[in-house]
């Protein structure tokens, strides 16, 4: 008797697959990726996210991205890390071949895992065969949620050809979230994990996840170095993580 | 993870309703001698109690009103193929009530008995391996799983066919299930404390290094992100205090095995009023194998839970 039948299916590999690519580096924890997810998802045509108690003690509602703060190292050698974390959308969900409805699903021409709302019957076990914990459930409409990855966004021909990406890419305001195709060699994605030592989240469990973080780096004293530095003009030293 | 209750309250019923539904099929095929009515009278207990299980599982759903479309996916999910198994097994135990009502010592009865046990066991696969398939929840993900959920399912099952069989007064039956029921605790029991003890002895293989990628030895999550409650925050944590958890594994102990264990041992011992020790086994075991249901839950650390720790 297998305990991994579920999960160990062959899945073909896609010739596209989208994917967000996190700089660690870069990310300052403002929160902005978090607001403007919410804000897009909330307003699109699948209805709006649930808020419950919005002005209350205890405020609760659905959110599909977030962004953590961690500290790692001893005092006084600590760095505060900001980790924003949205659905990976693996290259093998363990999420998909468990749902017993097949509202949830992978798009073959993207990548893409999306929920259909309306198939969806709330039994939560998506959620449960998700190691990352990044599918809510949401208490208003009793459906699970999660990143779409702005889908109602980044092919909406009628939006300028820059706008269309994700709302959190396009809020960031220092570049710590990439967008492409991760299957494409040259695109700008593959180009940031190929160069600056891109690595996905919990490799132990085999999901290949699409979405990549880049490492922080050691950033050198810009006054000591100078331009001349072979650190490069900008000041930071390339370490492997 | 935090305890469904009405996936709890699901499988302790419809587990006793498969091991009564698998005693009434050995006792048919091995020609044990049964009044008349008891056999439509017990597969009756069996379809309520299977009835009661559906029911209960009903509760765990957001739309329960589209839960015919859970049907779909059984080529991947063992929950779709526990929804389409359940029904089967209903239906086919409903069938051998109508029958063994209608004409007691039909051809078919055989052939129904077997079925019977096909299908009680293969419900039994389908309902474990919906946890055992999750690899990343250890406490789980393990054979142990579809062990546990058969032998106290029959257990259960066994223990109320013994009860029932001391309220009608059906000695054969009573002799025939009684040893098997004391037997069938002992071994659920076993194998229950070595699923305990592996679980005790679990190394997680996550951890927040790997779950961040963040290679310092020692990292500390600040902020979750949030400050209050989200669904990550309550699907995943029982919020029990460990005093608490222990105490309910010591009420599976004694509760789901040892003393219906005593109660079976008194009843075959007793030469008098037998039904009253086997319907107060029957209640401690119901009421110890929803805590077990409940610490099975609770025991399950999901490695989402190492991205939620800290808020601020």
């Amino acid at each position: 008797m297998s305990t991994t039948t579920n999960t160990t299916q062959a899945t073909e590999t896609l010739a596209k697959q989208l994917a967000l690519v996190i700089d660690l580096n870069v990310c300052v924890g403002c929160h902005a990726c978090v607001t403007s997810c919410k804000q897009w998802n909330t307003s699109g045509s699948a209805g709006p996210l649930g808020d419950e108690n919005a002005y209350g003690a205890n405020p609760t509602g659905t959110f599909f991205n977030r962004v953590q703060t961690w500290e790692a190292g001893s005092f006084p050698e600590t760095e505060t890390i900001h980790f924003p974390k949205s659905c990976l959308h693996c290259e093998d969900p363990p999420c998909v071949p468990v749902c017993p409805t097949g509202a949830s699903y992978k798009r073959a021409e993207d990548g893409i895992v999306l929920v259909d709302y309306d198939k969806c019957i709330g039994c939560k076990y998506c959620a449960w065969a998700c190691p990352y914990g990044a599918r809510e459930l949401d208490e208003e409409r009793q459906v699970m949620t999660k990143c779409t990855l702005c889908v109602d966004r980044i092919y909406d021909e009628k939006m300028a050809p820059e706008d269309r990406k994700p709302a959190c890419v396009k809020a960031c305001p220092t570049g710590a979230r990439l967008f492409g195709d991760v299957k494409d060699p040259e695109s700008e994605v593959s180009k940031a994990i190929r160069e600056r030592g891109g690595y996905s989240l919990m490799p132990e469990w085999g999901t290949q996840p699409a979405n990549q973080y880049l490492p922080r780096q050691r950033t050198g004293p810009l006054a000591a170095e100078g331009a001349a530095s072979s650190e490069g003009a900008d000041g930071v030293k390339r370490v492997s993580p | 993870m935090k305890p469904a209750f009405s996936v709890i309250s699901f499988t302790t019923v419809a587990g006793a309703g498969q091991g009564l539904a698998v005693a009434l099929a050995f006792a048919t095929l091995s020609g044990v001698p049964l009044g008349p009515t008891f056999l439509p009278l017990c597969l009756a207990v069996a379809l309520v109690l299977l009835g009661a299980g559906l029911v209960a599982s009903f509760f765990h759903l957001g739309h329960p009103e589209r839960a015919w479309r859970a049907m779909a996916m059984w080529r991947t999910s063992w929950l779709s193929r526990e929804v389409i198994v359940l029904p089967l097994f209903m239906a086919l135990v409903f069938v051998w009530l109508i029958l063994a009502w209608r004409s007691p010592g039909h051809a078919a009865s055989g052939a129904l008995a077997v079925l019977t046990l096909l299908l009680a066991a293969a419900l039994w696969v389908c309902t474990a391996q919906i946890y055992a398939c999750l690899r990343f929840i250890q406490e789980w993900a393990h054979p142990l799983t579809l062990v546990n959920f058969t032998l106290i399912g029959l257990s259960s099952g066994l223990v109320l066919t013994s009860a029932l069989a001391a309220i009608r007064a059906e000695a054969a039956m009573l002799a025939a299930t009684l040893p098997w029921a004391l037997t069938l605790t002992f071994a659920a029991w076993a194998c229950r404390t070595a699923a305990l003890m592996r679980n005790a002895g679990l190394k997680p293989k996550s951890s927040a290094q790997s779950a961040t990628g963040i290679a310092a030895a020692r990292l500390v999550q600040k902020s979750m992100g949030m400050s209050a409650g989200a669904f990550n925050t309550r699907e995943f944590f029982h919020g029990a205090t460990d005093a608490f958890v222990r105490h309910v594994r010591w009420a599976v102990h004694g509760l789901a095995f040892a003393l219906p264990a005593l109660l079976m041992m008194a009843a075959r011992d007793a030469s008098a009023a037998q039904a009253s020790w086997l319907c107060a086994a029957v209640a401690a075991q119901v009421a110890g194998v929803l805590a077990e249901r409940w610490l099975f839950f609770a025991q399950a650390r999901h490695p989402q839970n190492l991205y939620y720790q800290a808020v601020s």
